[in-house]
């Protein structure tokens, strides 16, 4: 009955405040003029003391952007968006660098409490004093809007000889390796929203994972879109070399308010040989309210490359919240024998959009791929699964499966399947399957009649059907994942 | 816009007055193609519909459709495998009463009645476009109320080195029947493009089956529209075993409680063919089913494609969709591209959809080996097998028999 109760607990609590995670933190802010331009990403280097090779590189993805048009291939509706609107660079006034959490501005600590729930969970789960955060096994490097303001564990990583960083600090610190690697996976001119984050990504993380190195902890990030009307353009650059081995944890909130904030993220992984990349997510950004007004657009490119043999890059995500999802997290199987997982759980309710998915590009011989996607649409919402299987010639004896499940609550919401099958090797095995139905009246009946309140059994019903995604979530995220399913769906039902 | 589409266009300006029936609808079907051109004809612009099929060949092939018949007629239709039935017999384009064998059900030509029917939409599809502005001949069959009419032949034969547009109407009454056989074939380099719409009334039921077994060097696009009333069925089969681009798109449109459509295919293909099966169910009242098994069978540097849509609009409740695509790659050049598409809009429907694509299952293979089976007949076997699942939806054995004779026949080319 505990689990019964948490649940209960957990819809309370949601019925009453709403986005929970809804507050805004006054921190003075650092703002670029409004609008793009050349003297903008100047400008935006600059604040980030970044080398000329770096500039030279983001005017050559702006160039690249003003010559492309912004896809409208995806199910996503949305008022055009003016890019001369926004700001594209927004800094927390800096008190002379902190090198600790005692030292950060403590505003931004509280508002981490407030956000801080996994943090706490799990420092109870390794059964430590929930205050001292700095005994709990996850390294945080927090973003807090473009800056990031504090960085911990630093130490542990570094005598594994992990490099975790911000990325505007690789820069700096490691040019050679992020030169090697930037823009790798994802070209600058790859897509439009790419481009434009190439131009001005602000901040973002950076990590490095030595030949036989396994991660001593889990990597999480805490992305928040904080100031009003900055678009937020973090970029993530992660490489594993050899043999070695990492876990990353993303998760998502921010603020509740009316205008809708663009947000375009660039992901780029590098897996070499027999090494492994688990990149998990949890992203409930505002969603925008019962009538579809706010809310973030999501608009980012994942992508990673199996580029040695034996590599592996499973991306996991739970997507209960923007306004607008337009996510593909990709894997190319260029090494023998690689392997790319995609575990996804879409939720949209209310007037939601997402049109999310992954490509798996088998390039490798014996390369794998498995896809489970899960969607639920809830009241007025659509919610897309957009997927691309490709298996090229040189792909001898690659094999994926697929499987797409999409679940509808209510008669007013739409789901949709748009998977993209193309194999030019007969070796190589493909299997596709997916269904569309709703959640049974024998399932709700059953539940009802052992005394669940409806919402309940739909949210038990919801975490059953999306359990084969839930299982690969790291355990903290898990549990936050699950509470999350219930609050996303909150008064979709009666 | 390429030289291919301007000629065309050139050759409605100059026929503008001498075409059948509604100028205006003519003139704007021109103005849409005028707009579109062909589909992957010009690079400026991708349209999903055409992602993996590009009439660039089309594009860049000269049609001569004035020049006289390179082919007898007569010689190619006394080779089709044609069943002792009724049958409607157009050569290049044109009807042919000398080979006609008059249907019991109403028929009137195209070229004597025009009749564009009402599905289409030229201003959506290039093609239909296309036929709508050159539009000469066709059939227009119409089965009268609870009438079964039996089996109808539709043939077309094509002998010159043309293109030709022609342009069925089929309207079942309510529970009326037909067996409608549709058989293409011919020598030369040509275009067929084909538009047809059926409407099948309340309880009425129509079984559609296909052969297209077109010349190596031609090309096939078909266009089918059907609205499947109450209580209705469409039951389709499409073989598409020849051409070296083929096209085969179907929109059917549930629009009565209880309808049913079941479009099924196999297309089998070898050297450098390209064949795209695209089909839209569209399920717009409560309580409809819709089938679909396609099957590709791909050899040589052959390139098949599979995309399927089903779309449930929000009163579709109860509805009931299936969709199987599965692909055989029997060469390492070969391509299959597939698409298999779901767009609900509706909370109480069971709608399902599964892709196969890989080559012939070793253990399968070793099995029949290891009995003394040689590789050649081994895998033909396996293919028959593959393919039987596709074909046993015709129920019909006459018929059946005849499409397994023509696979048979293609299976034979290919020793050859």
């Amino acid at each position: 009955m505990a689990a019964v109760t948490e649940t209960l607990d957990t819809v309370q609590s949601v019925t009453q405040s709403g986005y929970k995670w809804g507050f805004e933190t006054t921190i003075e802010m650092d703002f670029a003029p409004k609008g793009l331009n050349e003297d903008i990403i100047r400008l935006i280097s600059a604040r980030k003391e970044e080398p000329e090779w770096m500039l030279e590189w983001r005017l050559k993805a702006y160039a690249a952007w003003l010559k492309m048009d912004e896809p409208h291939w995806a199910r996503v509706d949305h008022p055009p968006i003016d890019y001369q609107d926004l700001h594209y660079y927004a800094a927390p006034k800096k008190k002379a660098g902190p090198k600790s959490l005692d030292e950060v501005d403590p505003e931004l600590l509280k508002m981490y409490e407030k956000l801080g729930i996994p943090l706490k969970e799990r420092a109870l789960l390794a059964g430590v004093d929930p205050d001292s955060v700095e005994n709990t096994q996850v390294a945080v490097d927090a973003v807090f809007d473009s800056v990031s303001v504090a960085t911990t564990f630093q130490a542990t990583l570094r005598k594994a000889g992990v490099i975790f960083c911000p990325i505007s600090e690789a820069v700096r610190e490691y040019p050679d390796l992020v030169k090697q690697y930037l823009g790798t996976v994802v070209p600058v001119a790859d897509n439009f929203f790419a481009a434009l984050n190439s131009a001005v990504f602000t901040d973002g993380s950076f990590c490095y994972i030595p030949k036989g190195v396994r991660c001593p902890m889990e990597l999480s990030t805490y992305f928040r879109i904080n100031a009003r009307n900055t678009g937020q353009f973090e970029r993530t650059l992660i490489i594993a070399e050899a043999g070695s081995h990492v876990s990353y944890l993303e998760g998502c909130t921010a603020p509740q308010r009316d205008e809708n904030q663009l947000h375009a993220a660039v992901v780029e992984l590098v897996a070499m040989d027999d090494a492994q990349i688990k990149y998990s997510t949890v992203q409930n950004w505002y969603p925008g309210d019962a009538n579809g007004t706010g809310g973030i657009y999501n608009f980012v490119t994942k992508r990673g490359a199996c580029r040695g043999a034996r590599s592996k890059i499973s991306w996991t995500q739970v997507e209960t919240g923007s306004a607008i999802t337009w996510k593909y997290p990709s894997c190319v199987l260029l090494g023998e024998d690689s392997v790319g997982e995609f575990y996804s759980v879409a939720v949209t309710n209310n007037h939601q959009q997402a049109d999310t998915g992954t490509k798996m590009i088998h390039i490798g011989k014996g390369s794998r791929s498995t896809i489970i996607s899960k969607g639920i649409s809830a009241g007025k919402s659509n919610n897309t699964y957009r997927g691309l299987v490709k298996m090229l010639p040189s792909a001898s004896n690659a094999r994926n499966f697929t499987q797409c499940d999409s679940l509808l609550i209510g008669d007013q919401c739409g789901a949709h399947t748009v998977p993209y099958i193309e194999s030019r090797n007969p070796t190589a095995k493909v299997e596709h399957e997916a269904t569309t139905s709703k959640i049974a009246d024998d399932q709700l009946f059953y539940c009802r009649q052992r005394g669940l309140s409806e919402e309940d059994a739909v949210g038990l019903i919801v975490n059953g059907f999306c359990k084969d995604v839930l299982k690969e979530l790291p355990m903290e995220f898990a549990v936050e994942a699950q509470k999350l399913l219930a609050v996303s769906l909150e008064g979709s039902v009666g | 816009m390429t030289t291919g589409a301007i000629a065309f266009l050139e050759r409605y300006q100059s026929l503008i007055g001498r075409l059948p029936g509604d100028s205006a609808l003519r003139a704007a079907a021109a103005a849409a193609f005028r707009t579109a051109g062909l589909p992957g004809g010009t690079q400026q612009r991708r349209i999903e519909a055409w992602k993996y099929t590009s009439l660039r060949p089309v594009a860049e092939t000269a049609f001569k459709p004035d020049a006289a018949p390179r082919h007898e007629a007569e010689t190619i239709l006394t080779g089709l495998p044609l069943l002792d039935a009724p049958r409607l017999v157009f050569v290049d384009g044109a009807f042919r009463p000398d080979l006609s064998v008059m249907p019991t059900a109403g028929f009137a030509r195209f070229a004597e009645q025009p009749d564009f029917g009402t599905l289409s939409w030229p201003d959506r599809e290039p093609m239909v476009a296309l036929n709508t502005m050159l539009a000469e001949d066709g059939a227009a069959l119409h089965v009268p109320a609870g009438y079964d009419a039996g089996v109808v032949q539709l043939i077309s034969i094509a002998a010159s080195d043309a293109d030709f547009h022609p342009r069925h109407v089929i309207r079942l009454g309510k529970g009326s029947q037909l067996t409608l056989v549709e058989v293409s074939a011919g020598q030369g380099t040509y275009l067929l493009n084909t538009v047809a719409e059926f409407h099948i009334a309340d309880g009425a039921h129509l079984t559609h089956i296909r052969l297209q077994d077109e010349a190596a060097s031609a090309f096939h696009i078909s266009t089918t529209y059907a609205d499947v009333e109450a209580g209705a069925t469409y039951d389709s089969f499409t073989l598409n075993l020849g051409a070296q681009l083929s096209r085969t798109e179907v929109h059917a449109q549930l629009t009565g409680a209880g309808a049913i459509a079941h479009l099924n295919a196999a297309q089998l293909l070898a050297g450098s063919q390209h064949a795209d099966f695209t089909s839209v169910v569209g399920h717009t009242a409560p309580g409809c089913t819709s089938r679909q098994t396609v099957k590709n069978v791909l050899a040589g540097r052959s390139r098949g494609v599979f995309q399927g849509r089903i779309e449930v609009a929000r009163d579709a409740q109860k509805t009931d969709g299936y969709q199987m695509n599965q692909a055989l790659l029997l060469s390492p050049y070969a391509e299959v591209d597939s698409k298999p598409e779901l767009e609900i809009f509706a909370d109480d429907v069971k709608c399902s959809h599964g892709a196969t694509v890989g080559e012939l299952d070793a253990e399968q293979m070793f099995y029949l080996r290891s009995r003394g089976i040689p590789d050649a007949e081994a895998r033909s076997i396996l293919v028959r097998a593959f393919l039987a699942e596709a074909l046993d939806a015709v129920a019909d054995d006459t018929i059946r028999f005849r499409l397994e004779a023509a696979v048979e026949r293609w299976w034979e080319r290919q020793k050859a």
